[in-house]
């Protein structure tokens, strides 16, 4: 299959997440839509990757999917406070910081 | 063949995508999520990227999702009110047309781009290379650019892992003491250590002794111990 179907396949799905982030208003799902764009652009990354045939956007793809991680243990932590505290688990709802 | 196996694992990637954004429930989103991860490493072993599709599987679709699953059932994937509900059709409407005008730009971007290496199949690929030289892809290769060209990356790296580690620990973490019926909570220690040899609680003012012995009877000659008023912190 030529690269460009996987840029395509790539787009979509990252248009799927940025849409899901602005629709849902539960912060579990704006976060799994957030992976689902993070997974797009690794899917670009790869690519690309295999289109220059070398692994420097291999690397890339590795160190994004490190970051990803630690966005969702971070922003699960701030959930489940979120939780703890009777905070209502809905976006629209959450407009200060303060809490 | 691998027309076949890209269509089917585009398919169950975008299948996966448009569960996550549509299901109602934030723990059927989770599982579709899996789904799509998983049909995408499909795709990077496609792109003979295996190592990645390997990490892919077991750190994203494994680890990650299973902390995913771990929250929803404890903040409960109550089923949230339907869409545009109290936001209004309105804001559905112009965030679909966002996307679309999204997808419509980046395919613009990308077939637009004048690459002329976009329609081929990507550059040679080798499975045999001669010795010394690590064939794209594999682990080999991922841990010769890793540990060389892109150390400062990895370095990086491991430390925003610990970093991430500590601040979940510290968001996450219980205040205002133990709960309910939690406080008397026996451990093998009190029960073999003689009474009476300083614990904590002993420490700042307690009752000498533990609670699975009877108070010291030398205990009840002094002066009574003020009993803590001090929440037990976290």
């Amino acid at each position: 299959m030529a690269i460009s179907w996987y840029l395509v396949v790539s787009a979509f799905v990252f248009c799927l997440g940025a849409a899901g982030v602005l629709t849902r208003r539960n912060p579990l799902v704006v976060l799994l839509c957030l992976e689902l764009m993070l997974n797009a652009a690794n899917l670009a990354l790869i690519a690309f990757s295999r289109m220059h045939g070398n692994g420097e956007g291999q690397i890339f793809a590795i160190v994004v999917m490190v970051v990803a991680a630690c966005e969702v243990t971070v922003g699960l932590g701030i959930i489940v406070a979120m939780y703890r505290r009777r905070l209502p688990i809905d976006v629209d709802e959450l407009r200060a910081l303060q809490g | 063949m691998a027309e076949v196996l890209f269509f089917i694992a585009s398919i169950g990637a975008i299948a996966g995508a448009i569960g996550v954004i549509a299901l109602r429930n934030p723990f059927y989103s989770v599982l579709a999520l899996v789904g799509h991860l998983l049909s995408l490493a499909a795709l990077f072993l496609l792109l003979r990227a295996e190592f990645v599709a390997a990490a892919q599987v077991v750190v994203y679709a494994g680890a990650v999702m299973v902390l995913y699953v771990f929250v929803v059932a404890y903040v409960g994937g109550a089923d949230q009110p339907p869409l545009g509900a109290r936001a209004g059709r309105g804001l559905k409407v112009a965030s679909g047309l966002f996307a679309g005008a999204l997808f419509v730009e980046l395919c613009l971007a990308t077939l637009g781009s004048g690459l002329s290496a976009i329609d081929s199949e990507g550059a040679g690929y080798n499975p045999n290379p001669p010795p010394g030289v690590s064939s794209f892809g594999s682990p080999a290769q991922i841990g010769e650019l890793l540990l060389t060209k892109f150390l400062l990356v990895f370095e990086v790296a491991s430390f925003l892992l610990l970093i991430a580690a500590v601040g979940a620990v510290v968001l996450a973490r219980r205040r205002g003491g133990p709960g309910v019926g939690e406080e008397t909570r026996l451990s093998v220690a009190e029960l073999v250590r003689p009474t009476g040899t300083g614990t904590t609680a002993e420490g700042v003012g307690g009752p000498p002794g533990v609670p699975s012995h009877p108070r010291l009877p030398e205990a009840e000659a002094g002066p009574e111990p003020v009993p803590s008023t001090r929440g037990a912190g976290w």
